[in-house]
């Protein structure tokens, strides 16, 4: 199915043309409000380099000393039938729990095996898309004082491992193996 | 809750790490993987700065456009279908439909006010302030689940990486994230009914 893929190539031109010119034709000094917006990119930038340093050094630790290769033996009975490489483990497990470490963990295994690779490309494909349930679940169920959560974070976590799955599937499908 | 799992996975990985690295005597190993791993992470961050800022510039303008009102008017009658309990025109739904829209448009920061609206406007009509409502958990599961058009973060990271084509993967992407919220609505009907009955 590569005409998929190759629709993602329109996706970002036709944001370019349609954004801007939309902008314009409502009144918005598109350049000003462009460049206000461009402005934010350096802050978020730089909040994530604590959650990066930390995430990536204690994945390359795991990796590099070979405990990263005795778990994925130890996983193998129960990865292999899913399809799942084990290299892509530690995301899966922690884009429920935090967004940052989540962002770390893919950050790792897109530099380490390059954003090109089906690994790579897996990983981004799964850090796109679930968002961080229990950073949600705590914030929003926070702010209004709310401790009985009842089933909201079974119906996340169910949310998480769907998309985590369809993942999965769906990079096989394009970009093969 | 949160912060508890995710400091035990940390310190599981590396105390997993140092002690594997112990055991094989391969312990030189661990320290060049450390300091090249927290360099890199750095270089990563510094690069990500102009991708980021290109996105970020383009959603300011589809802000100020008002595209996300533009995109509050195609999921209403869908956020009102999943949320009976709610009434129409009550103002939880307006902030819902906001919230769910800047998301969809991957504005982060923009779709964060509106959900912490919604929950207030929920909580209002909530009979047991301390329990979580059903219309509340539905409308966590949409958000942890949310579809968006653009992964500006990944995107900006595959590009500082040196991908040949960074945005390849918005339309799997979508793909998956529709198959989340699809199991999301289905996990949520299902959910409700079995807690109803308890």
């Amino acid at each position: 199915m590569p005409s998929l893929a190759e629709a993602s190539n329109w996706v970002v031109p036709l944001l370019f043309l349609l954004i801007p010119l939309s902008g314009y034709c409502r009144g918005v000094k598109v350049y000003e409000a462009f460049v206000r917006g461009a402005e934010e990119g350096f802050g978020t930038a730089v909040r994530i380099i604590p959650f990066l340093v930390g995430m990536m050094v204690a994945i390359a630790v795991f990796r590099a000393s070979g405990a990263m290769d005795l778990l994925s033996e130890f996983l193998k009975p129960v990865l292999v039938p899913l399809g799942m490489p084990a290299e892509v483990l530690p995301l899966a497990i922690m884009r429920p729990l935090s967004g940052g470490g989540a962002l770390g963990v893919a950050a790792e295994t897109i530099s380490r095996y390059g954003p090109d690779s089906f690994l790579g490309r897996l990983a981004s494909v799964m850090q796109g898309s679930t968002d961080t349930t229990f950073y949600v679940v705590t914030i929003y169920f926070g702010s209004v004082g709310i401790t009985r959560y009842r089933y909201a974070v079974a119906l996340g976590l169910t949310a998480d491992i769907v998309g985590l799955l369809a993942a999965l599937f769906i990079c096989r499908c394009l970009f093969q193996i | 809750m949160n912060r508890g799992v995710v400091n035990i996975i940390w310190l599981a990985l590396l105390t997993g790490g140092v002690g594997v690295a112990a055991w094989s005597g391969r312990t030189e190993v661990v320290n060049k993987a450390a300091l090249d791993a927290a360099r890199s992470a750095v270089t990563l961050a510094l690069e990500l700065i102009g991708v980021m800022a290109l996105w970020l510039g383009l959603l300011r303008i589809a802000e100020e456009a008002g595209l996300v009102g533009l995109v509050a008017r195609l999921v209403r009658p869908f956020v009102r279908f999943l949320f009976p309990s709610v009434p129409a025109g009550h103002p939880a739904l307006g902030a819902i439909i906001m919230n769910l829209s800047a998301s969809f448009l991957g504005l982060g920061n923009a779709a964060t006010p509106f959900g912490l609206r919604a929950m207030q406007e929920l909580q209002k009509l909530n009979p047991r302030p301390e329990e979580a409502s059903e219309a509340m958990c539905t409308f966590l599961a949409l958000n942890t689940s949310c579809i968006t058009l653009i992964p500006t973060t990944i995107i900006g990271l595959r590009a500082a990486a040196g991908s040949a084509n960074p945005t390849e993967i918005i339309v799997p992407t979508v793909l998956a994230t529709s198959c989340a919220t699809a199991a999301a609505i289905v996990a949520d009907q299902f959910l409700r009914r079995h807690y109803r009955n308890r």
